[in-house]
């Protein structure tokens, strides 16, 4: 399974062979298309199943292999008018582990709700689900959401049950030079806000008489697209983004949200001790040789 | 008799923060289900400090502790462990601070639901999860069973208007999972926490998104010969791309007993109802609107109504959450179910959900989220006839069966808890739910918070461990 992308008629099969090849015993590392990094170096090397089992389009449901890429999935639902809510580039399982969400987050949510159901193989090798298929599911501990952004620590996605959305019917990008929480709170739900210090872009969504009236309210000026992203990413709360100084660094950060994109690399956080303790314990549990790609820490800045 | 156990409570706490009277203690047996248990004590927590001295003394005294809210949650998850010390979070009940900016506010766990949209209306924005019983229900205990909710179709339930949450861990420590910042270091515990039935701990302070007011609603009921039609409308405006704030389905038997209640117009002689709501800028309403009409056409539709303004929007909606008052006037009992399939597979398991009901020789309404598929079948019956207890129970079992076998899940929205302990092995294989164990234990090596609950017990631990006699399924 590993190396070319194989089309699965049946997931079950192909998660499976996976947690076959995963094995046991012994460090081992998953990769996708290597575009948020790659494996852990000089280990032994997996990739997780690839294709798409099915689209529900009445049910906004679609079934991957973890492997798929990205750009395969939003080509496939685009032909049933929609998309996931995922950070774009590399495959879904790539996407999932590292958890980020992309610059539409304000509106449509953070990459953790996205995820249903998931297969893993776990550090014993078998293949574990978690959370159901329906888009409403209470049933037990909610382990997808511990796996989103795990970054293969504790399990090696196999395919997943997302939840989709509908592809935008109209977006379109405006700028404004009005402060950035006065536009927060004069807009509709915007899809986007990323300010720079300076200007601010909106991302509107929806009917073009809403969108009109709504530029006109808040005195929008269209424009092509989003401005460029610096390289790094900070978290902080969104009441702290204002505080970010203007004439530093560049940045552009995601108003309402608090991600910003900024052209340093993000200040070391201090961890907790108890969260420290708690991490510690769980990756125990779920890897107790810890040898799901050996060496990350996922409380270290990425 | 003042055990150890209380007298060392009240020493950590105000002597009348701990009751352990046999009339008191016998008011928190019970949750909004059909279980009970026997608890040694409760205690009233008011701060963060007294929750961490109620869990550092069970810790010392080897008891387990049950964190509770209101007690509305109905499969059992706040009924309490033999022996152990119930922790109500009732009186830690102030909204700590809201941004409204970034809309987001700090809260304590004992917040009730439609009172803290009602202290922040004046912001133009509100907390989105609305549980029916959203008057009296916690927003701690919304986090512990991760609630939804008629309007959680489109914005999602608890978990994704949860940015923190300020715990007491099992062994007694403080800490944050995740926060007011979007992308915190590390694994979700935010999102593991929420909806794990108070077993990872007792939440003490609530970090809540709070969502925008929309400018613009219409609120719309359609009506239906057949109950597959609504059913099956309901997938397809779905699949067109329009995702409603709210679909709710309510059938004849409801309808019925709902009108002779309030008296709203109801379509009684009708199959079956749609409660739709759209939500947004006046020209995406309209035209979502518009495209409803035009899909229920080709499903058969009878009438349309649309709500012409708020307080015909409330009626509709008075209609809607009042169903569990109406049916009382039928039978003097209920049991209400909580199931989810996938939306195209509605029709046929409703079918089979009247199917088992007759066969069952009992009466069933049926009021539910349509939307996301999560059906709430409701038997009515009279508990005094005598063997009807164990043909509602035989109908549960079945309608849950029924429901998995769809590719459904066992619940939507209201938990495992008691109720539907044993009912796990039907989705989740030995080796899913030894994961499950696994993050538990994580969190609890001690098994102190809420044991017995969500997972079902290993195989030798007998009857001590097993769903207590009388509880259904």
């Amino acid at each position: 399974m590993t190396g070319d992308s194989v089309t699965v008629s049946s997931l079950d099969a192909a998660a499976d062979a996976f947690a076959e090849e995963v094995g046991d015993a012994e460090p081992v590392t998953v990769t996708g298309l290597g575009s948020r990094g790659g494996p852990v170096p000089a280990v032994r090397t997996v990739t997780a199943p690839s294709g798409i089992d099915w689209i529900q389009p009445a049910e906004m449901t679609i079934c991957c292999g973890a492997g798929t890429p990205i750009a395969e999935v939003d080509a496939a639902l685009a032909e049933h008018g929609q998309c996931v809510a995922l950070q774009g580039g590399g495959t879904i399982g790539g996407s999932l582990a590292i958890g980020h969400s992309g610059i539409r987050r304000l509106g449509w949510g953070p990459a953790r709700d996205t995820v249903l159901q998931a297969h893993y193989v776990s550090a014993a090798g078998d293949v574990v689900k978690a959370g159901g298929p329906t888009v409403k599911n209470v049933s037990g501990f909610d382990l997808c959401r511990l796996l989103v952004g795990s970054r293969g620590t504790l399990g090696f996605l196999a395919d997943v049950i997302l939840r989709t959305r509908p592809l935008p019917v109209g977006e379109r990008w405006f700028t404004s030079e009005r402060d950035p929480c006065d536009l927060l709170a004069a807009l509709y739900r915007p899809t986007s806000l990323l300010w720079d210090g300076r200007t601010t872009w909106a991302l509107l969504d929806g009917h073009a008489d809403d969108i009109a009236a709504q530029v006109q309210v808040a005195g929008l000026i269209a424009t092509d697209g989003p401005p460029d992203l610096p390289l790094h990413r900070w978290s902080m709360p969104p009441s702290e983004v204002r505080s970010l100084a203007t004439g530093s660094a560049p940045f552009v950060a995601e108003i309402g949200v608090g991600v910003v994109h900024h052209s340093e690399p993000a200040p070391a956080r201090v961890v907790d001790a108890t969260v420290r303790s708690l991490h510690d314990r769980i990756k125990h549990e779920f890897d107790p040789t810890a040898r799901l790609n050996p060496g990350v820490d996922v409380l270290a800045d990425s | 008799m003042t055990t150890p156990l209380v007298a060392r409570l009240r020493e950590r706490l105000r002597p009348d923060q701990v009751r352990d009277g046999a009339a008191e203690v016998n008011l928190y047996r019970r949750d909004a289900s059909n279980l009970s248990g026997h608890p040694a004590v409760v205690c009233f927590a008011e701060t963060v400090d007294d929750v961490r001295a109620i869990v550092q003394v069970a810790n010392e005294f080897g008891v387990p502790f049950v964190p509770r809210g209101s007690g509305t949650g109905l499969a059992g998850g706040a009924v309490p462990t033999s022996g152990s010390i119930v922790i109500s979070t009732s009186k830690m009940n102030r909204i700590v601070s809201v941004d409204h900016v970034n809309r987001l506010a700090w809260v304590e766990p004992g917040v009730l639901n439609l009172d803290l949209s009602k202290q922040i209306a004046h912001l133009g924005v509100h907390f989105a999860p609305d549980p029916s019983s959203q008057q009296t229900c916690s927003i701690g205990g919304n986090v512990a069973n991760n609630s939804g909710g008629p309007h959680c179709l489109a914005d999602g339930v608890t978990s994704a208007h949860i940015h923190g949450l300020e715990v007491v861990l099992p062994d007694g420590s403080v800490t944050l999972l995740g926060g007011e910042e979007p992308e915190p270091a590390g694994y979700d515990l935010r999102g593991v926490f929420v909806g794990s039935e108070g077993m990872f701990g007792v939440a003490t302070k609530v970090c809540v998104k709070l969502m925008q007011n929309s400018p613009d609603v219409a609120t719309m009921l359609l009506d239906f010969g057949d109950v597959a039609d609504g059913a099956q409308l309901v997938s397809d405006i779905i699949a067109d791309g329009i995702v409603p704030a709210a679909v709710e389905m309510m059938d004849q038997l409801c309808l019925q007993a709902v009108e002779e209640f309030i008296h709203a117009g109801l379509p009684v002689d009708q199959a079956a109802a749609l409660l739709i709501e759209v939500v947004g800028l006046p020209a995406s309403v309209a035209s979502q609107v518009e495209r409803i009409r035009e899909l229920a056409s080709e499903r058969h539709v009878g009438t349309i109504r649309v709500a012409a303004d708020d307080a015909e929007r409330a009626l509709l909606w008075k209609g809607r959450k009042s169903a569990f008052g109406a049916i009382a006037r039928i039978k003097p009992n209920y049991y209400l179910h909580d199931t989810v399939v996938p939306r195209h597979r509605l029709p046929e398991v409703l079918a089979q959900v009247y199917e088992i009901a007759a066969r069952h020789e009992l009466l069933v309404l049926n009021v539910f989220h349509a939307g996301d598929g999560n059906l709430h079948p409701l038997l009515v019956y009279d508990a005094r006839e005598p063997g009807i207890s164990e043909r509602v129970h035989a109908a549960g079992d079945e309608i849950v069966r029924v429901s998995v076998a769809a590719g459904g899940v066992l619940s939507g929205e209201h938990g495992i808890g008691l109720e539907k302990r044993d009912l796990m092995p039907l989705m989740f294989s030995e080796i899913d739910l030894a994961a499950q164990a696994d993050l538990r234990r994580a969190f609890d090596p001690q098994r102190l918070s809420n044991p017995d609950k969500v997972l079902p017990s290993p195989a030798g631990c007998g009857d001590i461990h097993s769903v207590p006699a009388g509880a259904w399924v």
